[in-house]
């Protein structure tokens, strides 16, 4: 199985740093090998939040100097061995990662990644106000093993290599694990994965404090293997990010073996070319990175890993339709009897600049129902979803589920308290499987992956994609698209979702099969509350409709009602046609 | 006595800011109307401090024709620059993979021309001894070098030309309505990717002459890029990403800031000052002073 690769592939890079480790004679070629170990544990480090998560960090080489420094100085200063001081370096580094990433997280995309670049910068001007321009590292002859202190080059490729052995570990577990599926959701779409029950924040803070741990340790080794002196330039300097940056861009971003190839093809050519021709042309090895960033930007931006390898799940699809088996004849309910209220909307009001988006709209759901909300292009109906799941908070009014107030929590919050949705254009994760997509929104209850994974499966099953699992959802027609997003809602183990035009661009057919999806989700005791800007497709469909107009409330009632009701009519053919057909008042909108 | 050295930090601070503000508006151009976030701004602004000085040793031009002088060859280097690579690592797919791509293409570009000017021209430090780097205008109290004066004055003019042009030409109101909506400026008859090309010269003409004018009383050496970029990027993002008056009070701002933090701290922390603000900017006002705060949902 996959997993089981994984592992192997751990195990064969162990191995063969080993051998080569044992091979190589000279102290040279020793040196190298170091490197490209260091450089492919610094680039798994930076491709745990940048990577997996998507949030470019330009300035990982501040954690990489913490390390370095805050062990050199433990040694210099107060005489501790580094095998301890390195721990405490990484300690540091965490403690920076949280004090950094608390604020800087709240920036999105570009901001974060120009953010990041202030940090090293600034440790790098206060170590030279410090005094630490030049720290060396103390000479302990007495005790060499404890201060780190190797005549054999060898013992720096194999505490190097441990060390990218751990990071390589350490990834592969939140590559399966439920951080792991999260992080590669909020890099697809943040606010898809939010609105699964992903606390795409805490998961950041997650990802950047891993990333920090072994980018430190990295650091610390760099120390004592290369430098013998530390200097801010060379640990928080530009070439250090650029090293990393080019390891995991060469290599493939996003997997655990991109950094370890990049490493193992660039190092060596930068450091030969450093050694033969640094002389004679310093700043050589800058060209070359730069010119290496440039060319794969341009001609290969996925890295070698992912150009190699042309996922074969991809686009080829297994079966050809998605039909849930019986579905034609799939028993339809009779409306239940309406049962509690469950979602109270009270006085929602919220503006946009110059616009009133809503005004004052207030209705109840009951558990149970199949509510509709209807109304022209523009009548709020998209931003009253955003504002019951939590992505807009409202100006004024309240929104209460099962008597208490959820008005103004978090869209991860809201969807564990049970509210699942889908969007009017749907938000997939292009990058994920099918059935990771659905999984994403199976870990909002529980972080075990088999459980996780089980639930994601019978709700493929439940709305008939099954057979689709493991294709990419580039693969889909727009029907199978809603209804894995459908599906994805539904992992989440809703009361109610809300669905945003789940019947939009289907065919007749499509129309009434995402008809009976929906009478089967209501039939399995969860209630729905859609959005539709077509009458027509919902008067069969809900029990009762709300209608929106301009932002406020125009109508709400059975569905025969609500289409007889002249407001609507207005709102919907205008008053000219009101004024022609309103006397005799027989006019309805049902087609 | 406080007041007047007080004075003297404000002056000083915007001299130094008129020339922050040229080399930010550069940015600031690039980045509003083609989404770019150019990295090697700062190596742009190291080749025209060289171009400058080379046209003052070799020609014996004036410094401060020299930074004008440098606009033309500058423009067509960026129009270059910009065909050759970022057009391809422009259009399609996602917006925000692209502008990481593009932001790492032109760090590969920064790093490319750093090291490549290393090694062919030294890491050497040169200087301009131009006559007025040394002399200072009495106003008053105050004590104003005369080439920082001058620059301050041309950056001023070049500025207001950019406006002007910005603003009254059809070209620039050409640019402008790329930026705004690529889509519906194509459907006018727009070029955008020509528009682009030109938004990236003029971007880096002005960037290069800012460079120039610099280099009437800054050293020039090819790692003087480095601390450049960061001083762009804190003074565009103060402004809001793209706004060009934005840029133009941040890089006055940059300057003022830079100067001030002399009064509180020693002379090597002067950019921690700068780095300060720009962290307070953007987590209080991620839009910057000028910026207009895309609808989030």
């Amino acid at each position: 199985m996959p997993r089981d690769r994984g592992w192997l592939g751990i195990a064969a890079v162990v191995a063969v740093g080993l051998v080569l480790s044992l091979a190589l004679t000279e102290r040279y070629h020793h040196r190298i090998l170091t490197l490209v170990l260091l450089w492919a544990t610094m680039g798994l480090a930076w491709n745990v939040i940048s990577g997996y998560a998507g949030q470019i960090s330009f300035g990982h080489q501040a954690f990489f100097g913490i390390g370095a420094y805050v062990t050199v100085l433990l040694a210099a200063k107060l005489h501790l061995t580094p095998w301890l001081g390195m721990l405490g370096g990484a300690g540091v580094a965490v403690l920076a990662a949280v004090l950094i990433g608390a604020p800087t997280f709240r920036l999105a995309g570009i901001y974060f990644g120009l953010a990041t670049l202030a940090y090293p910068l600034i440790f790098r001007i206060l170590m030279d106000f410090l005094g630490y321009q030049e720290v060396a590292i103390p000479m302990v002859r007495d005790h060499p093993v404890l201060f780190m202190q190797f005549e054999e080059p060898r013992t720096f490729d194999l505490l190097a290599l441990a060390l990218l052995a751990a990071t390589l570990v350490l990834s592969r577990l939140i590559e399966t694990s439920r951080l792991g599926y999260s992080l590669r959701a909020i890099k697809e779409n943040e606010q898809a994965a939010e609105a699964m029950g992903v606390d795409a924040f805490r998961c950041k803070m997650a990802a950047y404090v891993l990333s920090a741990a072994p980018a430190a340790l990295a650091g610390a080794i760099y120390a004592h293997a290369i430098l013998f002196v530390v200097t801010p330039d060379g640990v928080f300097g530009v070439i250090a990010i650029v090293q990393t940056l080019t390891v995991c861009l060469v290599g493939g971003v996003g997997t655990l073996w991109g950094p370890v190839i990049g490493a193992a093809i660039m190092i060596p050519i930068s450091e030969i070319l450093d050694t033969t021709a640094g002389d004679r042309f310093p700043g050589i090895q800058g060209v070359v990175y730069g010119a290496t960033l440039m060319a794969i930007m341009m001609w290969a931006p996925e890295g070698l890993f992912w150009r190699l390898r042309r996922r074969p799940a991809s686009i080829a699809r297994a079966t050809p339709v998605a039909t849930a088996p019986g579905t034609a004849e799939a028993p339809v309910t009779a409306p239940a009897a309406p049962g509690p209220v469950l979602l109270e909307v009270r006085g929602i009001s919220k503006a946009f600049i110059g616009l009133q988006a809503l005004s004052e709209v207030s209705f109840d759901v009951r558990e149970g129902e199949i509510l509709g909300i209807i109304g022209p292009n523009g009548a709020g109906k998209t931003t009253l979803f955003n504002v019951l799941n939590g992505f807009l908070l409202p100006d004024r009014g309240e929104v209460r589920w099962g008597g208490a107030p959820i008005t103004g929590l978090q869209p991860h919050v809201v969807c564990r308290r049970g509210i699942g949705r889908t969007f009017q254009v749907v938000r997939f994760f292009p990058h994920l499987t099918v059935l990771e997509n659905v999984l994403v929104g199976a870990f909002a209850h529980g972080a075990a992956p088999a459980a996780a994974r089980e639930r994601a499966r019978a709700s493929l099953g439940q709305v008939g994609l099954a057979g689709q699992a493991d294709t990419l959802p580039a693969g889909l027609t727009t029907l199978e698209l809603r209804l894995m997003e459908l599906a994805r809602g539904l992992a989440t183990s809703p009361r109610l979702v809300l669905l945003d035009e789940p019947l939009a661009g289907l065919s007749a057919d499509g129309v009434e099969l995402m008809a009976v999806m929906i009478r089967r989700t209501r039939a399995a005791g969860v209630t729905v509350v859609i959005i539709e800007h077509t009458i027509q497709a919902l008067v069969k469909l809900a029990d009762r409709l709300v209608v929106l107009d301009h932002g406020r409330r125009l109508a709400e009632g059975a569905p025969g009602e609500v289409t007889r009701n002249p407001a609507v009519i207005e709102a919907y053919l205008g008053k000219r046609w009101l004024a022609r057909h309103a006397p005799n008042h027989a006019a309805t909108l049902q087609p | 006595m406080v007041a007047s050295e007080l004075g003297q930090y404000v002056a000083t601070g915007l001299l130094v800011g008129g020339v922050y503000a040229l080399m930010s508006i550069g940015l600031a151009l690039i980045f509003g109307i083609m989404r770019v976030v150019n990295f090697a701004q700062g190596d742009f602004m190291m080749l025209g401090m060289y171009l400058t000085f080379y046209y003052a040793v070799a020609l014996g031009i004036d410094p401060l024709l020299g930074a004008l002088l440098s606009i033309p060859p500058f423009f067509v280097l960026g129009l270059l620059v910009h065909r050759a690579f970022l057009t391809r690592v422009t259009g399609g797919g996602d917006p925000n993979r692209e502008m990481d791509a593009q932001l790492i293409l032109t760090l590969g570009l920064s790093l490319v021309i750093t090291n490549a000017t290393t090694m062919i021209l030294s890491p050497m430090p040169r200087a301009i001894n131009a006559p007025y780097a040394t002399r200072a205008f009495e106003v008053g109290p105050l004590l104003l070098n005369q080439a920082r004066s001058y620059s301050f004055a041309i950056a001023l003019l070049l500025a207001g030309a950019v406006y002007v042009f910005l603003t009254r030409t059809d070209l620039g109101k050409a640019l402008r309505a790329a930026a705004d909506d690529p889509e519906a400026a194509g459907y006018q008859g727009i070029d955008v990717r020509r528009m682009h090309g030109v938004a990236f010269g003029i971007g880096i003409a002005l960037v290069a002459a800012a460079g120039g004018l610099l280099a009437t009383y800054h050293p020039i050496e090819p790692n003087v890029a480095v601390n450049f970029i960061v001083l762009m990027f804190v003074a565009v993002v103060l402004g809001g990403l793209g706004s060009i008056p934005g840029a133009f009070v941040g890089g006055i701002v940059i300057g003022l800031v830079q100067s001030l933090t002399l009064l509180l701290l020693p002379l090597q922390l002067q950019n921690v000052g700068v780095f300060v603000a720009f962290l307070i900017v953007l987590y209080v006002r991620p839009q910057g002073l000028f910026g207009r705060r895309a609808r989030s949902v």
